[in-house]
């Protein structure tokens, strides 16, 4: 986890340098304005350096990050913190909701084909794994899209409805959970085809193993065999993809959201950006990198807490 | 191990690898010959023409033809055939002029309507009756070629950082690695978005292609680096690298003589099978607008522009058709990567 420090240091400092190259600042905008008084730019441009070089900023930025202050969102006028904490949940729901599905439908079929090698469905699972790793993401996206206005089943976009405030708590979890739907379902499918592929090839190698053949021979029963000597071995590299998966959590919905205009951490950093609202953009930065760092290590302990030998090795040391 | 033609060879013998592999060279024909395949340029616009549907072909008066149509209903775009007009197609007729292959100087196309008043529209036309056909021919230019060039330049970049590391370890090592893992643990698309806005401001818009391949080599190189560096390492230990060291040749002359050509399968291999990565990497970027830029195409521009409520609900649907391209180009970039792999090391062959 120490290592999270250069990282951040490091990323936030890239951020800094890549977003003084392009020019202009978060001021632009403000500066065309007629209602806005010189002397409150100036005061402004004094107070995070803007008129100085990017790492006197920067050094300005990282003590106030120091005393807990992340700044402020110049298009949004509002604390940075706060604005963050408002789209977080929102791409906490999708992601987690787009992992449920990818896993719920992968494991199972990824066991299944194993199972039933070379059958009609091991095939037709295969194929539709190999299409949907090669379809992107934008574009089934898009394609929902188009289905949410030719079917009108779905929102097209957002998070709630309109009248989200009026509805009872019932109501409330039904219309975000009919908001969340296709977002999740576009974002899910991409790692079920990678997901079920791991998953059949460890269960092959799981079923031919020696300890599987010992099970049998000592006559227990096919599906005490299948389910817990080969499933549990076979599901220990899918353990640590677990964590990487969950250091996406927050970053990896980005195209989806934008697609689908879904209000999330996504859309959020994506407009930032292009409005060069500097302080959105180093913060959503930072959270996606401790989230990676985190998923790593959350990677290697579920690691070590389902497979036994990890932790053996580690004693012995 | 044997050489790359020998790889390309036995990985056309197999069925999957001859379907892919052929996808891919018709693929690239296209592009190649895009100005003799497309009836209508990038940016020859109609705008009596918009939203058109694709037009039938139909075979009468000893030739091909095109159905002729009216705009019915101006506000929805819709277009009804009128019954028993049509327009003559020419093969090999007289369209836009331009050099083929870039030498030849000609204004013959594979299929035109040269009627002033006809329209041919393949695959409809977009918001200002731009031909989509026309259009995706072109933009497989910019779709193919961008992950050829950026998988080189990732390749050359990757094997010099980790062939060098791997090859004198210690603090340069050291250095190289911590600069790949930091590399690593920034978000992809965060970084690229960043780079887009620090990059793009420096350009014209003309020059977009190359930004994206900088931007796209630039976060790619690091994850081939940290492969062939462990595989730089393993080599090393070899006799024939020490044989090579005691006759006093140079890191360099080494790393090319002796490390690259054991490496040259796995570079061909997952060059293939990261190509993929760049054609999405450049629809996804085009895509959201910070791409390659209007009047150029682009298969991800193309979509960005099917991102519209009035699309969604009038079913333009041949909008949608740069997807399928990508589609058609990741997928086969893909099997023919596997093909490759199974050729190339025939243990990972798949159960």
């Amino acid at each position: 986890m120490l290592a999270l420090i250069p990282l951040l240091l490091g990323i936030t400092g890239l951020v800094f340098l890549l977003m003084s190259l392009a020019p202009g600042d978060f001021l632009t905008p403000v500066r065309v304005q007629r209602d806005v008084s010189p002397e409150l730019i100036q005061s402004i441009e004094q107070q995070f350096g803007l008129n100085r070089p990017w790492y006197v900023q920067y050094v300005k930025w990282l003590g106030n990050v120091m005393t807990g202050n992340l700044g402020h969102s110049w298009a949004y006028k509002m604390p940075v913190v706060d604005l963050i904490g408002q789209r977080m949940l929102a791409t906490f729901l999708l992601s987690v909701s787009a992992l449920v599905i990818a896993w719920g439908i992968a494991i199972p079929l990824g066991v299944l084909a194993a199972m039933y090698k070379d059958s009609i469905f091991d095939r037709i699972s295969s194929f539709l794994a190999y299409a949907a790793l090669s379809l992107p993401e934008f574009f089934l996206a898009l394609l929902f899209m188009f289905f949410a206005a030719q079917s009108g089943w779905f929102p097209m976009g957002g998070a709630t409805s309109i009248d989200y405030e009026f509805m009872g708590a019932g109501g409330k979890i039904l219309d975000r959970a009919h908001h969340l739907v296709l977002p999740a379902l576009a974002l899910g499918i991409g790692s079920v085809a990678s997901i079920m592929r791991i998953m059949r090839a460890n269960f092959l190698d799981a079923i031919r193993a020696d300890y599987v053949k010992t099970a049998r021979a000592k006559g227990l029963r096919e599906r005490r065999v299948m389910f817990m000597h080969a499933l549990r071995n076979a599901i220990n590299p899918l353990v640590s993809a677990f964590g990487f998966a969950f250091s996406g959590l927050l970053s990896g919905a980005l195209i989806v959201e934008i697609v689908l205009q879904y209000p999330g951490l996504g859309q959020l950093m994506y407009q930032s950006i292009l409005r060069e609202d500097q302080f959105v953009v180093l913060a959503s930065v930072m959270l996606g990198c401790t989230m990676l760092v985190a998923g790593n290590l959350l990677a290697d302990l579920l690691l070590a807490w389902s497979d036994p030998r990890i932790r053996t090795i580690r004693k012995t040391r | 191990m044997t050489g790359l033609g020998d790889i390309f060879k036995a990985s056309f013998r197999r069925p999957l690898g001859a379907l892919s592999g052929g996808l891919l060279l018709a693929l690239y024909m296209i592009a190649i010959f895009a100005d003799l395949i497309a009836p209508a340029a990038t940016n020859e616009q109609d705008l009596d023409r918009t939203y058109h549907p694709p037009t039938k072909i139909i075979w009468g008066e000893g030739g091909l033809r095109v159905q002729a149509y009216d705009l019915t209903d101006p506000s929805t775009a819709g277009y009804e055939a009128v019954p028993g007009k049509s327009y003559a197609l020419k093969v090999l007729g007289r369209g836009f002029e331009y050099r083929l292959l870039g030498i030849f100087k000609t204004n013959r196309h594979l299929l035109v309507c040269d009627d002033p008043e006809g329209a041919f529209y393949l695959l409809g036309s977009d918001s200002t009756g731009r031909d989509v056909f026309s259009r995706l021919v072109f933009g497989s230019r910019v779709s193919l070629f961008i992950g050829l060039l950026g998988i080189t330049i990732t390749m050359v970049l990757g094997f010099l950082v980790g062939g060098l590391s791997g090859y004198f370890g210690g603090r340069t090592d050291f250095v190289a690695m911590r600069i790949v893992e930091f590399m690593m643990a920034v978000p992809g698309l965060y970084l690229l978005l960043a780079l887009r806005a620090a990059l793009a401001p420096h350009f014209a818009s003309d020059q977009m292609f190359f930004v994206i391949v900088i931007i796209l080599a630039f976060i790619g190189w690091a994850g081939t680096a940290r492969i062939l560096r462990g595989m730089a390492l393993s080599i090393r230990q070899q006799a024939f690298v020490m044989a090579a060291e005691s006759m006093g040749q140079g890191p360099l002359t080494i790393l090319r003589k002796h490390v690259l050509p054991n490496l040259l399968s796995y570079l061909l291999v997952a060059a293939t099978l990261s190509i993929p990565g760049y054609v999405l990497g450049e629809a996804a970027l085009s895509f959201l607008g910070l791409g390659i830029q209007e009047p150029s195409a682009s298969w991800g521009l193309m979509l960005s522009e099917a991102q519209n409520v009035k699309v969604f609900y009038l079913n333009f649907w041949w909008l949608l058709t740069p997807g399928l391209a990508i589609f058609l180009t990741v997928i086969a970039y893909n099997v023919f990567g596997d093909v490759l792999r199974d050729v190339v090391d025939p243990r990972s062959q798949k159960r």
